[in-house]
């Protein structure tokens, strides 16, 4: 079963990452890679992608004629979406674990951030014997 | 485990995948059916040899097979009857019975570098011109380039059926260029194949063991490219530049994927061999006489490599060379380029005043890399404040990770050493 794996920060919360001393940045971008690594060793890891800040973000919806409208930039966001892990694991319960161990990824000073990991069900095709009748 | 061929014999399998393309296109003209054939003929040498050995003529067995695969995917078609006849009318006349697929005219030569120029035609967009270049001329199956871009195989699939949907519905039949279109038509295929270098160059994270070397195909289809037009001197420039730049490919991260700017780099790690043979390369296209933006970057590239360290680097002749450059190609990155080259001879102040003067240029003032180089200026300068905002800015703007990773540390070790000489420990 697969799960996306979400790291929603708060703008202005702790993963001001740019602010933080060289020794802690240098801490926690190897906590991500050894992370990713060792997910990718266990054969769980489907996809990870760090997205660029929402500062560039913009919101697109389609006008009458389906052509796009965007909107934005949102300097004000209260939340946004810092990147993804998409993982293929037995049970639920593996992908909590591998949420946790996300978390606690370390911040200023070493200690764990303990960011909220949102984690959701990635739905799938029908299984094979489906039938609409059945 | 599934025997494989070992890397010499697939580069040499690769090397005939264009030559067998072309033998099968003199004959049945329909470039996607005879592109599929060729890439099943491959697929089943590259299962069949590593048992049974290599024929004694690779080419002539690839033919056999390719033919083969061509005639039962006709056959099998529904619309049999339509290919066909579509196949017979192709074909002129006087040709249908007289040429045996693998008697190589005196067009052959023409007729495989016409492949590089269907491959990067220009209906096609760059992602669809890399991807094909790769299968028809690189001999790469879907699922290695797929791999190679980080892609599911299905998506590569459907784009490269589409790149050649998009060719036949332009009306490329095969083949149909004339020298004067081969020559107005060679800088868009040495575009494309500076960019399957640069793709490789950069790209990070995916699982290496499996990745194909996309630089590593890139200069091996460019050597190819040489073979087919010697006197070329601006295919020699491209591959001398691919060469030069690859030589440093080991210095330019550290164990962990990190990016090590050139003036750090340790430079007994650069690759001697390939940067004697780019030298050689360069030298021979510069005696042709017609200089080239290919080889005048190649040129800055070789500087580079000859120096025992950023000092030692001849930055005056770079200069010089850049604003040769611009004299074929005015571009804003160039500019940038120019201005480091003059911070390097002038001092940082005389390069931060051709930064002021690039800002305003529209294609450039929000690219993160002119954020970076006026970071760095500022940090020479001794103006560490200024120069932490716009590393930080470069950092936020950037979409590659270790250049992201690599920015941020920057500001942050400048930021620590400030933070340090303002309050020093007590203790």
């Amino acid at each position: 079963m697969k799960y996306i794996l979400m790291m929603n920060t708060p703008a202005g919360g702790p993963y001001q990452i740019a602010s933080w001393p060289a020794q802690d940045i240098k801490a926690h971008i190897a906590f991500m890679m050894k992370f990713a690594k060792k997910l990718s060793a266990a054969g769980e890891l489907v996809a990870a992608e760090g997205l660029s800040g929402p500062d560039q973000a913009k919101r697109v919806r389609a006008d009458a004629s389906g052509a796009p409208i965007t909107d934005g930039v949102f300097p004000e966001t209260k939340e946004f979406l810092a990147g993804y892990w998409i993982v293929d694991v037995e049970s639920p319960e593996r992908a909590y674990a591998i949420a946790a161990e996300a978390s606690a990824a370390p911040g200023p000073g070493g200690r764990p951030l303990n960011l909220a990991i949102e984690v959701r069900q990635v739905m799938t095709g029908p299984p094979t014997d489906w039938t609409p009748d059945a | 485990m599934i025997p494989r061929l070992d890397n010499s014999a697939q580069d040499r399998l690769r090397d005939l995948a264009p030559k067998v393309l072309g033998a099968l296109l003199r004959r049945y003209r329909d470039f996607g059916g005879c592109e599929d054939a060729v890439q099943e003929a491959l697929i089943a040498a590259a299962m069949q040899w590593p048992t049974q050995g290599v024929p004694d003529n690779p080419k002539g067995w690839l033919i056999t097979v390719a033919t083969r695969r061509l005639t039962d995917q006709i056959r099998s078609d529904t619309a049999r009857r339509l290919r066909e006849q579509l196949v017979v009318s192709l074909i002129p006349a006087d040709e249908q019975i007289a040429l045996a697929a693998d008697a190589a005219g005196v067009n052959e030569r023409d007729e495989t570098l016409d492949l590089y120029f269907m491959c990067c035609h220009p209906a096609l967009s760059a992602a669809s011109q890399v991807a094909l270049t790769l299968r028809v001329v690189g001999g790469l199956t879907t699922g290695e380039i797929a791999r190679a871009f980080l892609v599911p195989e299905a998506t590569m699939a459907q784009r490269l059926t589409r790149a050649k949907l998009t060719i036949k519905s332009a009306g490329a039949a095969f083949p149909e260029l004339t020298p004067a279109d081969r020559a107005a038509r060679l800088p868009v295929v040495l575009k494309v194949l500076y960019l399957i270098f640069s793709e490789g160059y950069t790209a990070s994270g995916g699982d290496q063991l499996y990745r194909v070397d996309v630089s590593a195909e890139a200069i091996r289809v460019a050597r190819l490219l040489v073979r087919l037009l010697p006197d070329d001197p601006e295919v020699g420039g491209l591959l001398a530049l691919m060469l030069l730049t690859d030589a440093r490919r080991a210095a330019r991260t550290g164990p962990n994927g990190e990016l090590i700017p050139l003036d750090q780099q340790v430079r007994s790690n650069w690759d001697r061999t390939r940067i004697l043979e780019g030298e050689r390369i360069l030298q021979r296209a510069l005696s042709r006489g017609t200089t080239g933006p290919y080889q005048i970057q190649a040129a800055i590239a070789a500087l580079h490599d000859q120096a025992e360290n950023s000092e030692a680097t001849d930055w005056v002749e770079i200069l010089s060379l850049y604003e040769l450059l611009l004299r074929f190609n005015d571009s804003p990155m160039v500019r940038l380029s120019q201005a480091i080259a003059l911070a390097m001879v002038e001092g940082p102040t005389a390069g931060l005043v051709a930064l002021d003067e690039l800002a305003v240029d529209p294609r450039i003032s929000t690219h993160h890399r002119l954020d970076a180089a006026r970071a760095h200026l500022l940090e020479r300068a001794g103006q560490h404040a200024e120069a932490i905002r716009y590393y930080r800015r470069a950092a936020q703007r950037t979409i590659s990770t270790p250049e992201q990773n690599y920015l941020l540390l920057h500001a942050a070790r400048l930021s620590d050493s400030l933070a340090g000489a303002r309050c020093p420990p007590t203790t």
